[in-house]
């Protein structure tokens, strides 16, 4: 065979035709990345913004503005008889608390008393009497203490009610803007940390209201989620994946897990008031009860996540271990499951991050409540961080505003917290092969 | 990981038998979101005295709470509830069947609806008559008694009375879901729809054609449902001085300096007309005690006696500061001496 075929040249013309196609090629190559990039910079922009907004709205909450008087404490108007804590107990803060404020802006007169009143928090004589009560030996002495200030003067001090506006169209009177003047020129206003917001649960005045109270009950719903749902999931994932026979009944139970993490969470709330509440008498706003619903949410996520990462265990590991004899228990729980933890793990965080923002099934068996004590168990009546949100985001007053993006931010950094010891155990168990 | 199941199953089941033999230190409330704002504020109060834990206040609807108040006796039902109306007879019956025989009715005070308008808008003196005419869905042909029902042509105030300005009607109020609106339903439409005879006399040949005629709202615009937020009606009313608002009068009395209401029937919204039950679109607070749970759960006796304390509900107590609208002093001073007896609520 000499005939052999002349090597192909292609013409100037075939040639531009396909050099064009390569170009459209890349030019489409480019293109898609760049599809890539711009989702990537919208999604970050738009977090980014998030953050910013809730953060620039927030910061200011963690600061209050404290006013510094000294209170006289007459013995015969606490204590005549020298009774102790229980005279203190009865005495009225209040009426001395304000005859301190007066003598120090120099008010008299009805009007200005009233006005003057609100320059500090109403929570300003549960405050003196607790300092009485923790030392006794202050009455008949004068006490230089600092009172927050009321919400609207930490407002007005931190610069979010402006001055210029008409006075009607504002909460803090002139009057009370010179008050405060003078309080500064005298040293008496001072912005500090706002430990009371860690310390403290909910309340009507927002200079006392806090977030303790929710974040406790928050942490217990989420630790009674995770001792509930974590072994539940993983045994009936373990048991689906590895003993279950392959028949109808398995099958079914199977697309019914795969549903259930369909299914809106406001369901879940239902079920639990049915169920947990009205059948088994459970307390109602407990954590206990929040835990048990969000665990019945976060269940079908953790199952379908084990079951996920078993599979992707390599074969070659079971059949070493069936190898050297192990039983089929010993090769699950020796092998199989230290390796698919880190699956697991992933799996129960994205779970539990996803409970720990619903609000909705925690509305139906009522967590979400004016409770002014934390709880101190998962017994007791709580809110729950996103409850606690939307608590306050309906409230009227300027001070709640800031309240609520403060809480948000607290919430992520719950979830940041989470996700990082999340990070850290998968770091832990992951192996290589 | 056997192991793990069976003790989380141990201490699911431990907890349980707790929570039934769990008795509360804490009073717990529910019912309305009228109510809730002066309910908590007391609670706030009642536990810086430093006796008791502060109740638990859960914002729940009248309807809501009277069910859960209703349920029975014992720790794991409220102790108190809010209304923004009267107990229901039927609730009361529903609440006997329930062992929840001996009740306590403390009336709190008042909350009128207002309709206000922005103080740059026009200033009108309204019938309820006239504000049926302008918000129902369908009316008497030409504002007439007795007239065919039509659609509600009425597109400006002056259609319905020519002294009015020929100002677009444009009414913001509550959602469906809100207290509010019911009361203003029940208290201004239909008070409205029957100051016409032809169809105040419907409400007895055909109640259901009656209250569907009287209480359905237009839906071609004219009124918005403006959000439960009655902070965002105002702000709604100030950029708009056309816009008539419906909504809670303390919110009228917060904003006194932007908005003034409108009168009805001729009577101005104001503390005293309120309070005297001239100003019609008014409607009575209460809270509810179950007394089987006085002595069972500590505090609800003393909860009372703040809630009543003339530095409470009375007239410069510290609720008329979050916008209560107080008893007149012969009902206070009857509240206030009912709450040391507690006498029983019958009907």
């Amino acid at each position: 065979m000499t005939d052999a075929r002349p090597a192909f040249i292609p013409s100037e013309r075939q040639r531009a035709l396909v050099a064009r196609g390569i170009r459209r090629r890349r030019r489409a190559e480019r293109r898609f990345q760049a599809y890539g990039i711009a989702a990537i910079v919208f999604a970050v922009s738009m977090l980014a913004l998030l953050l910013v907004s809730v953060a620039g709205q927030g910061w200011s909450a963690f600061l209050q503005t404290n006013i510094t008087l000294e209170v006289a404490l007459p013995k015969d108007e606490i204590d005549p008889d020298g009774k102790g804590a229980a005279a203190i107990r009865e005495a009225n803060f209040q009426a001395i608390v304000e005859d301190a404020l007066f003598r120090k802006l120099g008010v008299s007169g009805r009007d200005d008393e009233r006005l003057a009143a609100k320059m500090i928090s109403a929570g300003s004589d549960a405050i003196l009497r607790d300092r009485v009560l923790a030392d006794p030996a202050l009455v008949g002495k004068t006490v230089t203490i600092a009172l927050p200030a009321h919400s609207d003067i930490d407002m007005a001090w931190k610069g979010h009610i402006r001055r210029g506006a008409p006075e009607q169209d504002r909460v803090v009177k002139d009057r009370q803007f010179q008050w405060l003047d003078a309080l500064a020129k005298a040293g008496a206003v001072h912005t500090g940390f706002n430990w009371r917001f860690f310390s403290l649960g909910d309340s009507n005045e927002p200079e006392l209201a806090g977030i303790l109270g929710a974040l406790t009950g928050s942490a217990y719903t989420m630790l009674v989620t995770l001792l509930l749902c974590f072994p539940i999931g993983v045994a009936a994932a373990i048991y689906l994946e590895e003993y279950a026979p392959k028949n109808r009944l398995t099958d079914l139970i199977e697309v019914n897990i795969n549903n259930l993490a369909a299914v809106p969470s406001i369901v879940f709330g239902l079920l639990g008031l049915a169920v947990f509440l009205n059948f088994f008498g459970l307390p109602r706003s407990a954590p206990l009860v929040g835990g048990m619903v969000l665990s019945l949410l976060v269940l079908p996520t953790i199952i379908i996540a084990t079951r996920a990462s078993f599979k992707s265990v390599p074969p070659s590991i079971r059949e070493a271990a069936y190898g050297l004899g192990a039983s089929k228990m010993q090769v699950i729980l020796h092998h199989v499951l230290p390796l698919a933890m880190p699956g697991i793990l992933t799996g129960t965080i994205i779970g539990m991050a996803h409970a720990l923002g619903e609000t909705a099934p925690l509305l139906m068996i009522g967590m979400k409540a004016f409770i002014a004590a934390p709880p101190v168990s998962p017994l007791d009546p709580a809110t729950a961080l996103p409850a606690q949100v939307f608590i306050w985001a309906d409230k009227p007053e300027r001070g709640f505003q800031e309240k609520t993006a403060a809480a948000i931010l607290v919430l992520l950094v719950f979830l940041v917290m989470m996700n990082a010891l999340a990070v850290y155990l998968r770091r832990k168990f992951e192996r290589r092969w | 990981m056997k192991k793990a199941v069976t003790m989380a199953a141990l201490c699911a089941a431990a907890l349980v038998g707790q929570a039934h033999a769990q008795s509360r230190d804490q009073i717990r409330i529910v019912g309305s979101s009228t109510v809730y704002p002066f309910t908590t504020t007391v609670a706030e109060r009642f536990a810086k005295a430093g006796k008791f834990k502060a109740p638990v206040v859960e914002s729940t609807g009248t309807g809501g709470g009277m069910k859960l108040f209703c349920a029975g006796v014992g720790t794991q039902h409220p102790d108190l509830t809010n209304a923004s109306r009267r107990m229901k007879k039927s609730e009361f019956d529903e609440c006997g069947k329930n062992g929840v025989k001996d009740i306590f009715e403390i009336k709190v005070g008042f909350d009128g609806i207002a309709i206000a308008q922005s103080k740059t808008g026009p200033k009108f003196n309204l019938t309820l008559g006239q504000l049926w005419l302008a918000l129902a869905k369908e009316v008497p042909e030409g504002n007439k008694d007795g007239g065919k029902l039509i659609p509600n042509p009425n597109k400006t105030w002056k259609d319905i009375d020519a002294s009015f300005p020929a100002v677009k009607i444009e009414v913001l109020g509550p959602p469906p879901t809100s207290g509010t609106r019911d009361s203003f339903n029940e208290l201004a439409l239909e008070a409205g729809c029957d100051s016409f005879p032809s169809l105040k006399a419907l409400a007895k040949s055909d109640a259901k054609k009656h209250k569907a005629v009287c209480q359905s709202i237009r839906e071609d615009g004219a009124y918005v449902e403006a959000g439960e937020n009655d902070n965002v009606i105002v702000q709604k009313l100030v950029a708009n001085p056309n816009a008539v608002g419906v909504f809670g009068f303390s919110f009228l009395d917060q904003n006194k300096d932007k908005l003034y209401g409108h009168t009805i029937n001729g009577i101005e919204p104001t503390f005293d007309t309120i309070s005297s039950g001239k100003y019609p679109i008014a409607r009575d607070m209460y809270v509810y005690v179950k007394k089987a749970h006085v002595g069972v759960v500590p505090g609800i006796a003393e909860f009372v006696a703040e809630y009543t304390a003339s530095r409470a509900m009375g007239k410069r107590g510290y609720l008329v500061g979050k916008g209560l609208v107080p008893l007149p002093d012969d009902e206070f001073k009857k509240v206030n001496d009912a709450a040391k007896t507690m006498t029983n609520l019958s009907m």
